[in-house]
């Protein structure tokens, strides 16, 4: 039986202020645009501690700051709902030319 | 087209540089987002799921060439090389940064463009009849009236904190081409016994999660009283609308509740408080403005054409582009084109930097340089000489953009959907693409005759589809994208609110479905039945019967 701690699994993402793309945190003052270096928290009080530096950081870098569910069984950080995974991998269209066209 | 008086120059270039030291205060810390996002939205700047989205104001949805090619430039320069024109005639790109948007809105100001009035509970960009002024079956051009709505609503002090935002649209022929019943208020312009211009009043119309068909207030209001007219509809509204609650503060809701002929009683007496009072236009201000507006000066043309008529015989690609894309102009010999930006497989409303510049330079060519947005996503060329057309079109298959498929089932209006939007529960544009690859056919789209199909991605439907003869609403369910369709839907004289027909289907059979609704319609329809004529006629039952009753 799983132990309450292995079935939560979370991070925060944001949209940087400069620009408005997607970013996951890091570490304070610290944003990456790629999901897979995002800090996953495994409890309720590590994802409050994430969201505190994710706000001190709203003040200048980023807009909007949440927590995002991520899938608990992956190993690597993975978005649960369909809107964050689209977030995470850009637009499903238009692939010449967005930046998801900058991505594989 | 209406130019920029010294006053519109300034009042637009002064917003540029306070939009401006906002950025700037922003990016430094100095104001909170919370204080900055209504500020960023007078200015038409959201905050998307992937990026900053600019909504670019086109009034009535009319563009000059010169314009055109600003708007290719500033996608090329400051976006990612496209743009995509709205249900509202407006354009919007999806990747500004918001270190650049002042720079971009200066920009649009060297063209007489700005972003305001595209977010927010203020008077909204006001639509029209993209055929205005060209339009043979037109009483009286919509443009001149929508022109004094925008310059009387800009700003207005009185109506920019509404309960909610705020829709007026216009026409001026017979045959409803914006939508004037899915509209806060509609105008109609009429002529009464007497030969006088004047509007039929509608109020009370939306979409959204309340559908509402508007309800006519006035009969015929004289055209002078326009504007007072308009003013006290609004401080009724402003007055009792409720701010209480955001889904229940459209004026539908208010006109719902305490029924059109309350509401019309109310607003008769505070337009008597305010009529012949200083909102009104004088006479040689509104012939000012309408002489922006007078009949171009077209060159000479023949009817009928012989070349053209010879090509259309010659060419049936090019015949089936006439039929669909193409309607009467005012002056013999000419006609108005629509460009489709439907291709089959492609993003509704979507056009690239050189699209925009290669349709520019036709609208020179062979349009006086004038250009419109239809609510359709498309674009339309308005003056066209039929000894031009064939041209033009050889010009336009070149660079894909001839697809003959306007008011057809390829011709689909889709919002942007969860690939792009922060309210959406679904993608809409993949949708879009399924179901015209599905029907990449022209002789079959032609075949099927007049059908709109409209996508929304979630219930706010900027997609239209509440009133698209099939509409298509992409739904949640528990995490998976699943499609409604509604059935009879029409948002033209007409307009009437589609019937959902059963349960929800999953993305990949959403195509599936209209295959099965089109092949019903083919089945049961009499000789020269449309869409939507049958479906008033038959009712669901056949079309639920096909599609559900295998399962």
């Amino acid at each position: 039986m799983p132990n309450k701690q292995s079935i939560f699994k979370q991070g925060v993402t944001a949209n940087r202020l400069s620009d408005g793309a997607v970013v996951y945190l890091v570490s304070a003052g610290h944003w990456s645009e790629l999901l897979s270096d995002v800090s996953a928290a495994d409890s309720k009080e590590g994802a409050e501690r994430l969201m505190g530096i994710a706000e001190t950081d709203a003040a200048t870098k980023v807009v909007g700051p949440y927590l995002i569910d991520l899938d608990p069984t992956s190993d690597e950080p993975e978005a649960v709902s369909l809107r964050e995974r689209l977030r995470a991998a850009g637009p499903s269209v238009r692939l010449d030319l967005g930046y998801q066209a900058e991505r594989d | 087209m209406y130019r920029y008086d010294e006053f519109d120059h300034r009042f637009v270039q002064e917003r540029v540089q306070q939009f401006r030291k906002q950025v700037d205060r922003r990016l430094a810390g100095e104001l909170t987002e919370d204080e900055f996002k209504p500020l960023r939205l007078m200015n038409g700047l959201y905050l998307q799921l992937h990026a900053y989205m600019l909504r670019v104001a086109v009034p009535y949805g009319v563009l000059s060439s010169r314009q055109m090619r600003k708007l290719a430039e500033i996608a090329r320069e400051y976006d990612r090389g496209y743009g995509h024109f709205t249900t509202r005639q407006n354009i919007q790109y999806n990747w500004p940064k918001l270190e650049e948007t002042p720079a971009i809105l200066e920009e649009l100001a060297e063209v007489e463009m700005h972003a305001i009035q595209t977010s927010g509970n203020c008077i909204r960009n006001v639509t029209a009849d993209p055929f205005g002024g060209a339009a043979a079956d037109e009483l009286a051009d919509p443009r001149p009236y929508a022109e004094m709505i925008r310059q009387w609503s800009s700003l207005h002090p009185e109506f920019s904190f509404l309960p909610r935002k705020f829709k007026i649209a216009v026409t001026g022929a017979a045959r409803d081409r914006a939508a004037i019943k899915v509209h806060d208020i509609g105008l109609q312009i009429v002529s009464n016994e007497a030969g006088e211009l004047g509007f039929e009043v509608v109020v009370g119309g939306g979409q959204g999660r309340t559908p509402v068909i508007a309800k006519t207030i006035r009969r015929f209001l004289p055209e002078r009283h326009l504007l007072s007219y308009l003013e006290a509809i609004l401080r009724v509204y402003n007055q009792l609308g409720r701010r209480d609650n955001i889904y229940k503060a459209r004026i539908k809701i208010l006109v719902n509740q305490v029924g059109a002929e309350a509401f019309a009683e109310m607003v008769e007496e505070e337009w008597e408080q305010i009529r012949d009072g200083a909102v009104d236009l004088p006479a040689e201000e509104m012939a000012r403005i309408a002489a922006y507006f007078e009949p171009p000066v077209l060159p000479p043309a023949e009817e009928p054409d012989r070349g053209f008529e010879t090509k259309r015989f010659e060419d049936p690609a090019f015949a089936a582009w006439i039929r669909s894309n193409s309607v009467p102009h005012k002056v013999p010999g000419y006609l108005i084109a629509t460009i489709s930006l439907k291709p089959a497989g492609g993003i509704p409303g979507d056009a690239t930097a050189e699209q925009m510049d290669l349709i520019a330079d036709l609208a020179d060519r062979y349009s006086l340089s004038e250009i419109r947005v239809s609510k359709e996503q498309n674009l339309i060329l308005p003056h066209l000489r039929k000894a031009d057309t064939y041209a033009l079109w050889q010009a336009l298959q070149e660079a894909d953009l001839a697809e003959a498929n306007a008011g057809m089932l390829g011709d689909i209006i889709a919002c942007p959907g969860l690939d792009y939007c922060n309210l959406a529960n679904a993608r809409s544009i993949p949708v879009a693409q399924s179901i015209s690859e599905r029907f990449s056919s022209i002789t079959r789209q032609h075949d099927i005759g007049q059908l709109t199909l409209n996508i929304s991605g979630c219930i706010n439907a900027c997609g239209h589809h509440h009133v698209g003869n099939i509409g298509i609403l992409g739904v949640d369910k528990r995490g998976e994208e699943f499609y409604q369709i509604t059935l009879g839907g029409s948002a033209d004289q007409d307009a009437a609110l589609g019937e959902i027909v059963g349960p929800a289907v999953p993305a990949d059979s959403v195509a599936d479905a209209i295959e099965s609704i089109v092949e019903t319609y083919l089945a049961e329809r009499n000789e020269a039945e449309s869409f939507v004529e049958a479906y008033r006629r038959l009712g669901p039952a056949p079309f639920k019967e096909r599609l559900y009753g295998a399962h």
